[in-house]
């Protein structure tokens, strides 16, 4: 049986590259899959735990957070692709319009 | 019964200002002036009816009416009540009787004034506030009116507000008031602290019922009283306001400045005679204020070359005398030479706006003289006036004149005879100079121009030449004419005054003339009760009372005399002998610098210490530097916080990162360090 830290630091390590990538990438669609990442390493630790202390609670706050992460692509791809209209470019450091 | 018509006194002139003072402006002059007359006739009826029923045998000598609580907190209960008793009395048969006849004289001094409207609305409140003076029966109600002539005055002196010196003479007239004010103020305080009431009976009847007191907090509310009464009355320190009040319209300085208003300091240590018979320290300033007043004041008034400016100073130097009089403990002395010098000067007053009226509004003696052929109602007024106030038998003045004189002498008072001296000599410097104005204006050469040219008859004619560009604004009557007397609307109210001024003494010829001294009789129910320490002078002989009427009559015609010689017989010699002395003239001629030396001494420190201190230091400083402070530190912190909102997304996500790695840091290990 796996032990449950194994499945802690595989969700550690897909967090810090979703903070990392989020960090680095200039791409908005970069950005978004990390985001992606950094929720579904969260998922995981929460679904670990939920098997190791029996408990089904946490697997039904997984559902909650892959819902909003459902809703928050549909959003945030309508956004982005709102932006790329407009300004014809990806590229988050050239998105300063709130900067005067 | 007419009590039940006194609140109409007060209440009908405040109703006059109302209309006036709101609708006026859209009024006809016509109606204007019948708003304002029949709002101050009525009074004077009122009161007529009421001095008839008071007169009468077995009538009360102190009605009470309208007694409604005003103000009522623990431990002290004020009332609005009125009193009547014979002091009031006098007063408002003053006010209203005077009054009325300077409405009616207004009415045609001003006819042609911008702003007539609101002159009479001014006039009506000043009425208003003065009855409520004099009918008050608690100081702090006296005090009401107090403050409200002082407001009617600011505004009255103010009036040709468009006029620089018109303006400065009103605030200059309220600040020093201001200050007389303060001290009636603690008095009250004072008076509220010991007495736990403001009525006037309630404290004078305290008083009387503990003959032991005397001097202590007696004196001290006492000197604070004289402080307001001195603001009010123009006397030693504070009189520097009333010549500067000359300003305003000529009724104006004969109704507030001369018969009415500046009474009320006399009126009011009169009032309040049961405390000051208690403190001999009090009424000794009482008296020395007002002899020092009378002559320094009489000084300054022989070398003045206005003719308004001589009146005020002689203003001035008579309510020195009631000052002096009610110093001596002659109350009634005091309040008789009121009466006589509202009626005097009233008239000289209005008989110099008369001649000012003649001449297009000139005022400098200088440019005067031998209108006695042209204007002869005025001046025959105008010498009924003068032989007055110089004290000739038998004009009003000499009566009161002699009995304060008369009073001072016999006065317990350890400084009497000097009191009486100074008073003496006072008379005849008045002489002197009421004689030098009568010479002045009424004979010798002609040297005004005869205005031939068409000329503004109206709102420059009563200000200043200087003024005559800002203050006409709408005549349409521009018509010829030169010197002229003055309609009948203004010799009527003279020759009634004029009588006054020849009568009005008679009703106090001493028992040693063969009179009745009517006055002291009708006025001792008001100055015997409560006075325990009473001026015993009445036993004095005749012979002496006849020496010293014989002595000042003779000093008058001295100074009669010495005016009759330096300007009817050689107008030279008073410049010769002002010449002689340059020093002494030009210190007298300019007032002895009194205003200067405020200037210098208080005006300019004050000012300074205001722009320095208040105005840089406090405000400049501390308020405004305080707010530039916080702004600055505001706009400090902003230009540091301005960099984290740098508008790139990746440096926010940085910063998102950087705090949850502390939140998540602290608790990890917060925790372990909190705990130890």
């Amino acid at each position: 049986m796996v032990p449950v830290a194994a499945y802690l630091i595989l969700a550690a390590v897909l967090f810090s590259i979703g903070v990392a990538a989020f960090l680095i990438k200039r791409n908005v669609i970069t950005i978004f899959m990390s985001i992606e990442l950094m929720l579904n390493a969260v998922n995981l630790t929460f679904v670990a735990f939920s098997h190791m202390w029996h408990q089904v609670s946490g697997q039904i706050f997984v559902f909650f957070v892959m819902v909003v992460a459902a809703a928050e692509a549909a959003v945030g791809l309508a956004i982005i692709i709102a932006i790329f209209r407009t300004r014809e470019t990806l590229n988050v450091d050239q998105i300063d319009l709130m900067k005067s | 019964m007419p009590t039940s018509y006194l609140w109409l006194i007060p209440l009908l002139p405040f109703a006059g200002f109302l209309i006036n003072g709101t609708l006026g402006r859209r009024f006809p002059r016509a109606l204007v002036t019948a708003v304002a007359l029949i709002c101050t006739a009525i009074p004077a009826a009122i009161v007529a009816w009421l001095w008839i029923t008071m007169k009468a045998a077995g009538a009360p000598d102190v009605i009470q009416v309208v007694s409604q609580p005003w103000i009522a907190i623990t431990g002290l209960q004020i009332d609005f009540a009125f009193t009547v008793d014979h002091l009031t009395l006098i007063m408002l048969g003053v006010i209203t009787g005077v009054g009325f006849l300077i409405h009616l004289y207004s009415a045609g001094y001003m006819a042609h004034e911008e702003g007539y409207w609101r002159f009479f609305a001014y006039l009506n409140l000043f009425m208003f506030f003065m009855s409520i003076l004099v009918l008050s029966s608690n100081f702090l109600l006296l005090f009401v009116g107090w403050e409200g002539v002082g407001l009617a005055s600011y505004l009255l002196i103010g009036f040709y507000f468009k006029k620089d010196s018109a303006a400065n003479a009103g605030k200059k007239a309220f600040i020093v008031n201001r200050i007389g004010d303060f001290g009636f103020l603690l008095a009250m305080f004072l008076i509220v602290q010991h007495f736990g009431s403001l009525d006037f009976t309630h404290v004078f009847n305290a008083i009387t019922v503990n003959p032991e007191w005397h001097g202590g907090v007696l004196t001290a509310i006492a000197l604070l009283l004289v402080v307001g009464a001195a603001g009010k009355s123009a006397q030693l320190p504070l009189y520097v306001w009333l010549p500067d009040a000359m300003e305003g319209p000529t009724p104006v300085s004969a109704l507030i400045h001369a018969a009415t208003m500046v009474t009320a300091g006399i009126y009011m240590v009169a009032r309040c005679h049961v405390l000051f018979d208690r403190s001999p320290y009090a009424l000794a300033v009482v008296a020395i204020i007002g002899a020092a007043t009378a002559i320094f004041a009489a000084c300054i008034g022989m070398v003045q070359n206005d003719i308004k400016r001589v009146l005020a100073y002689s203003t001035v130097s008579q309510l020195g005398y009631m000052f002096l009089a009610c110093g001596v403990g002659a109350y009634t002395a005091g309040i008789f030479h009121l009466l006589t010098h509202a009626f005097f000067k009233a008239l000289l007053f209005l008989a110099a706006g008369s001649v000012i009226h003649a001449l297009g509004g000139e005022q400098d003696m200088r440019k005067m003289g031998g209108l006695r052929k042209r204007i002869p109602i005025t001046f025959w007024t105008m010498t009924m006036g003068v032989f007055a106030i110089a004290g000739l038998p038998p004009w009003a003045g000499f009566f009161s004149k002699d009995e304060i004189l008369y009073q001072a002498f016999v006065s317990t008072n350890p400084l009497g005879k000097l009191l009486w001296f100074v008073g003496l000599v006072t008379a005849g410097m008045t002489a002197f100079y009421m004689f030098r104005l009568w010479f002045k204006t009424f004979f010798g050469p002609e040297h005004f121009n005869e205005p031939t040219d068409l000329h503004d008859h109206g709102a420059a004619v009563h200000t200043h030449s200087a003024s005559h560009a800002v203050m006409v604004a709408d005549h349409e009557d521009s018509h010829a004419h030169g010197v002229h007397e003055s309609p009948a609307i203004m010799t009527i109210p003279l020759a009634i005054l004029a009588l006054l001024s020849i009568i009005g003494g008679w009703v106090g010829v001493p028992a040693a003339l063969g009179g009745h001294n009517e006055i002291e009789h009708f006025l001792d129910p008001v100055f015997t009760t409560g006075t325990a320490v009473e001026t015993a002078t009445t036993a004095a002989p005749h012979g002496l009372e006849l020496t010293l009427a014989a002595v000042s009559v003779l000093t008058a015609l001295l100074g009669l005399g010495i005016a009759y010689a330096f300007y009817y017989r050689k107008p030279g010699t008073a410049a010769a002998i002002a010449r002689r002395a340059p020093a002494l003239y030009n210190l007298v001629q300019n007032k002895f610098y009194i205003d200067e030396l405020y200037g210098a001494v208080i005006v300019t420190p004050l000012l300074m210490f205001s722009r320095i201190i208040l105005g840089g230091l406090i405000d400049g400083g501390i308020v405004t530097g305080s707010g530039a402070a916080a702004g600055a530190s505001a706009r400090g912190l902003g230009s540091l916080v301005r960099r984290v909102q740098s508008g790139n997304i990746r440096s926010y996500a940085g910063w998102l990162a950087i705090g949850a790695a502390a939140v998540l840091l602290v608790m990890i290990f917060g925790r372990a360090i909190f705990l130890h």
